[in-house]
């Protein structure tokens, strides 16, 4: 494996989640009520896999990232003024459409364009980085299909922890069921990672960060070339809100136990 | 790091003051004035640092007259923000006590007797009597009925596309850099510390950004205001003392709900208590903002807000638009409601004051974005006019220009004429608005006389309206960890239960994740501290726990309250809401800078 890494970074932006979220109907398909105007956030997923990235990109100098993300310019815009604080990282905006339902084809097929296009980058280096899951309503193969778009073929998915061998490969750590994770060896660049939770705090706000950061966001973004989806290649007939249940009762004289015991009973219930 | 300006905090007032300047940059970006000092080559380094972790989160619904956005917006169209729209109509009511748990004086118990006897012949309806005929002064014709948060968001936006500004959330400013009397620039808060503020894992020492100007605009309860308040003092005569909690829900009406107009505005008084003021402005697609503000001058030390308010929605006169309504979002946040009395000076070498932190808000028409958006701009044109002779931005040249063009405007003339106008209310409702009344109609030249006491001294623990010895058991009970004494307090005064439905009636706890939703940042020291826990121990009434929006201060161990950071929506309402003093005005609550707080742009 080399011992530098040219590592892309694939993350939408979605609503915040601590938003009241509507669905709603739209000529153009389902979609957030006021969706435009709801604050968004990198999506969880795909930061996690950010920070990952700015750790092994510390640890190896000389390696380089690309975030490279869709959404509506002014929405990108406003989500890069909290991410691009905590890890550096050259922007390459794609401006389209807001919202988690376009074809994830389609979206697959911009964002490899995007990636085969950027300048320097060289392939036999490639890390393909994004979220293994996704909160953006997709149906979470965005970037499987971006990997074989680019002809990656060592792909791994719910990745909590890489571990460099020295030696070009290295050892995955993938979430399987039954919460444990499986262990495999991959023999180097290229590779499509999509993260899991990862191990790693959020990172602290730092303004030096940001403002080195914003150099190359503010005229990346007015650069920015735009992609449109097809929106008909895909027809929803439903979409609906997970059912949100909310019982509070304050209780003072309950012991830990207790409380444990009456949260095991309401669950096997359900 | 160094910059050409840092400014602290995104509201109203950098709103106008970043858009004002950005808009003059865009018209002559080659004009050498705009050009950085700090990184030559570049065009001005302005940075903005915002404590909430999104610009359009922890803010609040108002009806402004929006003269001074318009001014900078001629072409605005509400329709393009969303929850925003031109004012339809006015009211003011009169609410009756329709509980009868109400402390009213004699003097409203007899007006209530009389209204409820004359019924529909004095046009009660609802328990609500509706006054006939309102002073212009409390008019917000041909206004702006706006959620602030969506406000913000739209007006950042258009600044962020600019390029101009940075504006960086989740970013709190622990404290000014002074020089002697000068400022020259900011320090972020640390990160990576445990809950005193003691590097912890992750450490990382605020960074300082150093910078020819700092404008201040961080709100009644900011860091770097209270900071070189303390360090220069109030002009003589003038105190802070007088506030109020401003707590409100954004409902979502239902379907079948009798007719509300979006635009429709009501202003009301007498209810929950005489000295709560309430309101309720009408939304596009059927979404209201309700809610109360409860002064400092309310002298109960059980006082508190999310209780009343929940009586308040229930008056027959909203409720019958409300009920079956649903709970979208709710917030808080304090008002500094001295006015001119509360006036700090407003620039000084390196620095200048705008917004509500800089005595703007008008106490007589209740008005405060709008001139806090016009001080924004005031500033603006002055940092211009300096940039372009190649003047330092030292407290002489920002005084000839900012406080100049401030004093000549209609922000001061008008604040001049409402600095006496609350006088009357220290002595309670009625004469308050008598004193409100003189002020307004005969343009601030006649008011009552003055006397407000610091705003610790201003909570009277002896009336509680309860019996001495029932009270003490209820303080004792809330020592011990059982009901908070000012919810008890409140039910022993007859206040009903009230009957949660889940969907618009909640406990409190849940007002926090179904509407705000309030989440903080790891890695930040606790905010709110208490300078003599002594004091905390020998306190009865914690009138802190009382008011704390968020529920975030509970009985702690000990007497002094516990803390939880995470709960804290910085309303800032615990900084006034203690009646004990260590000394002087101030009062044993600490509010520093802290990150996090509420998640809600419907705010």
């Amino acid at each position: 494996m080399a011992e530098t890494f040219h590592i892309v970074v694939c993350a939408g932006i979605v609503p915040d989640p601590l938003q009241t979220l509507e669905p709603v109907s739209s000529p153009s398909g389902p979609g957030l009520k006021n969706e435009m105007v709801l604050p968004a956030v990198l999506d969880p997923w795909a930061a996690c896999s950010l920070y990952e990235a700015a750790q092994l990109a510390a640890a190896h100098a000389g390696s380089k990232i690309w975030l490279v993300s869709l959404g509506p310019k002014a929405k990108l815009q406003q989500v890069m003024m909290t991410v691009a604080q905590k890890v550096g990282f050259e922007l390459v905006p794609i401006d389209g459409p807001i919202g988690g339902f376009p074809d994830a084809h389609s979206t697959a097929a911009a964002l490899a364009e995007a990636i085969a296009a950027l300048p320097g980058l060289d392939r036999s280096r490639l890390l393909l980085f994004g979220g293994w899951e996704s909160a953006t309503r997709g149906a979470g193969v965005t970037l499987q299909l971006t990997g074989e778009l680019l002809g990656i073929t060592d792909q791994f998915q719910g990745v909590d922890q890489i571990t460099l061998r020295g030696d070009g490969s290295f050892e995955v750590l993938e979430r399987v069921e039954g919460g444990k994770h499986q262990v495999s060896v991959c023999a180097g660049t290229p590779a499509v990672l999509g993260w899991a939770t990862g191990n790693l705090p959020e990172p602290r706000n730092n303004p030096q960060t940001g403002m080195a950061n914003m150099r190359g966001i503010l005229p990346a973004l007015q650069k920015a070339r735009t992609a449109s989806l097809d929106a008909n290649t895909l027809r929803y007939v439903s979409v609906s809100l997970p059912a949100q249940q909310r019982e509070t009762r304050v209780e003072k004289n309950l012991s830990p136990d207790e409380i444990a015991q009456e949260l095991l009973q309401w669950i096997t219930a359900e | 790091m160094e910059v050409d300006i840092a400014c602290v905090g995104f509201g109203p007032a950098m709103g106008g003051f970043l858009t004002t300047l950005a808009r003059q940059w865009t018209e002559a970006p080659d004009d050498p004035a705009f050009a950085s000092r700090t990184m030559p080559g570049m065009p001005l380094q302005v940075l903005c640092y915002e404590r909430a972790d999104d610009i359009a989160a922890g803010v609040s619904g108002v009806v402004t007259r929006a003269r001074g956005i318009r001014d900078s917006f001629p072409e605005l169209n509400p329709a393009e923000i969303p929850m925003a729209t031109a004012v339809a109509s006015e009211r003011v009511f009169y609410l009756l006590d329709s509980v009868g748990a109400s402390r009213r004086s004699l003097t409203l118990r007899a007006a209530d007797l009389l209204l409820r006897s004359l019924g529909r012949v004095a046009g009660v309806r609802d328990s609500a009597f509706e006054l006939p005929w309102t002073p212009s002064f409390l008019h917000k014709h041909g206004g702006l009925v706006l959620s602030l948060g969506q406000f913000n968001q739209w007006v950042g936006s258009q600044l962020m596309a600019g390029g101009l500004v940075q504006i960086w959330p989740g970013s709190p400013v622990s404290e000014p850099i002074f020089s002697g009397s000068a400022v020259q620039g900011i320090r972020l808060a640390d990160q990576g510390v445990d809950r005193t503020g003691a590097p912890a894992e992750g450490y990382m020492a605020g960074v300082e950004v150093r910078a020819p100007l700092t404008v201040v605009g961080d709100g009644p309860v900011g860091a770097v205001s209270q900071a070189i308040d303390r360090h220069r003092g109030l002009p003589t005569g003038h105190a802070q003392r007088e506030w109020a909690l401003g707590m409100k829900f954004v409902i979502e009406l239902p379907e079948d709900s009798p007719e509300l107009e979006p635009g429709t505005v009501w202003h009301t008084i007498g209810y929950p208590e005489p000295e709560i003021f309430g309101f309720l402005y009408v939304h596009p697609e059927r979404l209201v903002s309700v809610g109360i503000f409860v002064p400092s001058w309310m002298g109960d030390a059980s006082r508190t807000a999310y209780r009343y308010l929940q009586h308040y929605i229930q008056h027959p006169a909203l409720w019958r638009h409300l009920k079956d309504g649903t709970l979208r979002s709710w917030g808080a946040k304090s008002l500094q409601e001295s006015g001119q009395h509360g006036e700090p000076f407003l620039c000084g070498d390196g620095y200048a004051r705008i917004g509500e932190n800089s005595g703007s808000t008008n106490m007589l028409t209740g008005s405060g974005v709008d001139e806090a958006w016009t001080t924004g701009v005031q500033l603006a044109e002055s940092v211009v006019e300096l940039l372009r002779a190649e003047k330092a931005f030292s407290g002489e040249n920002l005084a000839a220009t900012y406080e100049a063009r401030r004093r000549a405007s209609w922000v001061e003339h008008e604040a001049r004429e409402a600095k006496d106008a609350r006088n009357g209310f220290q002595g309670g409702l009625v004469r308050g608005m008598m004193g409100m009344a003189l002020a307004g109609l005969t343009r601030g030249r006649l008011h009552l006389p003055a006397r407000a006491p610091a705003a610790h001294q201003q909570i009277r623990p002896t009336r509680s309206g309860v019996a001495a010895n029932e009270l003490a058991k209820l303080c004792a009970a809330a020592q011990a960890g059982g009901r908070p004494l000012h919810d008890a307090v409140l039910s022993a005064r007859g206040w009903p239960e009230v009957a949660f439905d889940g969907q618009l009636l909640v406990t409190q706890q849940d007002a926090l994740l179904m509407g705000g939703k309030v989440q903080a940042m790891p890695g930040f020291a606790d905010h709110v501290a208490f300078r003599d826990p002594r004091l905390c121990a020998q306190c009865a009434e914690k009138t802190c726990i009382a008011m704390c929006s968020g529920q975030a201060l509970t009985q702690g161990t000990g007497g002094v309250p516990a803390f939880e950071r995470e709960k804290c929506i910085h309303c800032g309402a615990c900084l006034w809401n203690c009646a004990h003093s260590p000394g002087g005005e101030q009062a044993n609550v600490e509010f520093r800078a802290g990150a996090g707080g509420l998640h809600s742009v419907e705010n």
